[in-house]
């Protein structure tokens, strides 16, 4: 099974690709302070991706996965937000510390951005040419014929037809999916070694979301670019990425291969998210959730984040915060993998925990390898 | 009428033969393997199907353009248009040649004007009889003449002050909006002092302290005293674009801080602009009548609608009603079709806004 998924995987190139770090996050904290205090949306995040290679973020809504993708960018306001510590180094420069008129250089550039909403993140104003363009022309002394005789090939390499006219349309004239690949066109125009695409498949019809994913990777596999791809769907994870970092309020709680988080979950909160994907076998019964619902940002628990919902919660999990980074052991935010201070591992509990998690893995494979979309989302659980 | 916005839509991604539906994100293991690539050809630049053709080829209208379409098609509107397009022409054609000309002649005001019809009229030694269609003034000026050459300064009120407040509005709206903070804190409470002191006692003392009874200090008065409602309208505008994906979108290829916001977010926050801008223009016409009315505004050697309102007074006393009736329905009119126009544009350039 894992042989067959890493042969579907884009094989790094060389073997200069493999040791070059392309971004390396380290203790990333973002924080918001707003009227009812302060949000620690991303609070401590670790993680890199090489050259040319794809790195998953999942996560569900509101667990810091678009805010660490946006403080990357340097796209959010400073107030209210604060990035309290970290570095990101890009191509080992720490871009945190750039001057604005340096990372505008870099924005588009070296790292683009391709956003969940294809239907607002277009300029209804101007011709949807008349953007790519003014991309290029923000990072290439061409004129503005080249600009646009490049924004001709960039729509022409995301397959839309007839890109010669379709550049003198305005967005309303196209529909979502024409939309994103618009977008995924003035991402790459610039030819970035780093794409970031934030959820690029969530607002688009089920059938249109598989054509830009192999849009996205084969663009990704003919142009050498990395990509950190955030995601919460793990159908898209597996068909994707090599490497997957998972996030839970704010919090790396796992990090590792595809094979290793999605055959060998680790993490409580990996499993959860694994055995809540419905499958054939399931039919019948009630879909498993994760029970309780994430912590209210302003009164994080003081122990694990993820202690209230946890079903092998025991003693150290309320009062001690295990970090994916302390320890030693397994990249895992877990007392169940790591000894809590006073503490021993206790075994029963970790053996139940593992075998748990690898029943949802084997249902989770089974699952998203025979389910086709209509069954996935269309269809009420009976 | 809110499908027009659709009809230039081309069909995206048409139907291929192939209509087996790939997972999302293909298969997972095994299964992904042998997933057939999908559509591939979609992907790539292909024969083009002639429907597509021809569909492609629909000329392509921007949100003006179709704005514009609406527009022609706002039937009240177009009335305003012709109301409006035919007073412009009739203030900058008929004065050509019968310019205005102000004789003080002292004594002269008495009542005693002709109504409209034939008139006599003393020219050069001789009695002549001439047409009046809105009869005469008691010093024996044509209310017609009054009316065409008034309405050149009565327009150029209007229109000026409302460009100037316009300007200034919308530069310091966008600043207010774009850059928030103790910025737009400082800009909007200048906003609400504008707001908070009585508009006409200040047009009033301004244009009788500052006023040279001329078009310009006018025209700045109103204008620099009119700006703070678009500063409004822009800045909240601009609050709400401001956080719009596409200008994320923008800032994450490298568009810097002032394209954004001249280019990127102030052709979205126009349109209530364009809208206030009209109604402005008709309020800055009344305000001159007004202004001069109570002679503070232009002064008594040029002639404005207000002016002849003015001068009109005396001969309302004895009835001679059209000294007042003509200039008055020429700012009545002028006012209201910029009034039907300004709806039409409202309905055109927001059509959710319809009913």
């Amino acid at each position: 099974m894992s042989r067959a998924m890493a042969a579907t995987l884009p094989q790094p190139t060389t073997a200069e690709d493999q040791s070059g770090l392309l971004l390396d996050v380290q203790d990333l904290r973002t924080y918001f302070h707003v009227m009812d205090g302060t949000v620690r949306a991303v609070d401590g995040v670790s993680f890199s991706i090489k050259r040319g290679e794809t790195l998953g973020i999942v996560g569900e809504s509101g667990c810091g996965k678009s805010v660490t993708a946006l403080t990357i960018m340097r796209l959010l306001d400073i107030p209210p937000a604060e990035i309290a510590s970290g570095e990101v180094l890009f191509e080992g420069r720490d871009i945190l510390s750039l001057p604005e008129e340096q990372m505008r250089h870099l924005r588009g550039n070296e790292i683009a951005m391709i956003f969940q909403e294809p239907m607002t993140s277009l300029n209804p104003v101007f011709t949807v040419g008349n953007q790519i363009a003014e991309a290029v022309r923000q990072h290439l002394r061409v004129s503005k014929r080249e600009a646009m005789d490049r924004a001709i090939e960039s729509l022409r390499l995301v397959g839309i037809n007839f890109p010669e006219r379709r550049v003198r349309q305005y967005p309303h004239e196209m529909s979502g999916g024409m939309r994103q690949r618009v977008m995924i066109a003035m991402a790459l125009s610039c030819e970035p070694k780093l794409l970031i695409a934030d959820e690029p498949t969530t607002a688009l019809d089920v059938t249109i979301q598989a054509q830009i994913l192999e849009l996205i990777r084969r663009i990704q596999q003919d142009t050498g670019t990395a990509l950190m791809l955030i995601t919460h769907d793990l159908g898209v994870v597996a068909e994707m990425v090599h490497d997957v970092v998972v996030m839970y309020a704010g919090r790396v709680v796992e990090q590792g291969t595809v094979e290793e988080v999605l055959l060998q979950p680790r993490h409580p909160y990996t499993e959860g998210l694994l055995s809540s994907i419905p499958s054939k076998g399931m039919r019948g019964t009630r879909l498993n959730v994760i029970k309780g619902a994430v912590p209210n940002p302003f009164n994080m628990p003081a122990g694990c984040n993820f202690a209230p919902r946890c079903p092998y919660r025991f003693e150290p999990c309320p009062d001690h915060d295990p970090r994916i980074e302390e320890g030693g052991g397994p990249p895992i935010a877990c007392w169940l993998w790591k000894r809590a201070p006073g503490h021993d591992i206790p075994q029963e509990l970790h053996d139940r925990q593992v075998a748990n998690a690898r029943r949802a893995a084997e249902a989770t494979t089974q699952a998203v390898s025979e389910a086709i979309p209509t069954e996935i989302v269309g269809r009420p659980v009976a | 009428m809110a499908d027009d916005r659709r009809e230039g839509d081309a069909p995206e991604e048409l139907p291929t033969g192939d209509s087996t539906v790939p997972p999302i994100g293909g298969g997972m293991g095994a299964k992904g393997m042998d997933q057939p690539r999908i559509a591939e050809d979609m992907l790539v630049e292909g024969e083009p199907p002639p429907v597509q053709d021809s569909e492609v080829a629909l000329k392509s209208l921007s949100q003006w353009q179709l704005a514009a379409r609406r527009f022609r098609r706002h039937r009240m509107a177009m009335v305003g248009v012709g109301i409006f397009v035919f007073m412009i022409l009739v203030i900058i054609v008929i004065p050509i040649f019968q310019p205005y000309v102000f004789q003080n002649i002292p004594g002269s005001m008495r009542p005693g004007g002709m109504p409209p019809g034939e008139v006599q009229r003393l020219v050069g030694g001789e009695f002549r009889t001439e047409l009046s269609i809105f009869g005469t003034t008691g010093e024996g000026r044509d209310v017609f003449n009054l009316v065409v050459n008034g309405g050149r300064i009565s327009f150029s009120v209007g229109l000026f002050s409302m460009l100037i407040a316009g300007f200034v509005g919308v530069i310091v709206g966008s600043i207010a909006g774009f850059f928030g903070g103790w910025v737009d804190n400082v800009l909007m409470r200048i906003v609400d002092v504008f707001f908070a002191i009585p508009f006409l006692f200040v047009i009033l003392v301004a244009a009788r302290f500052f006023g040279r009874g001329d078009v310009l200090s006018l025209v700045l008065i109103i204008g620099l005293l009119s700006w703070p409602l678009i500063a409004r309208l822009v800045r909240a505008s601009f609050l709400s674009l401001r956080e719009a994906d596409f200008v994320d979108a923008a800032r994450a290829v490298g568009v810097g801080n002032l394209r954004i916001a001249f280019r990127h977010i102030l052709p979205n926050a126009l349109s209530p602009v364009i809208v206030a801008m009209t109604l402005l223009m008709a309020n800055a016409i009344v305000l001159e009548a007004f202004v001069s009315f109570l002679g503070f505004g232009i002064r008594d050697t040029e002639i404005s609608w207000g002016n002849a309102l003015a001068n009109a007074q005396e001969g309302i006393r004895f009835g001679n009603w059209w000294w007042a009736f003509f200039p008055g329905m020429a700012i009545a009119l002028t006012v209201l079709s910029i009034n039907f126009m300004g709806d039409g544009l409202r309905d055109a350039l927001d059509p959710r806004s319809r009913e």
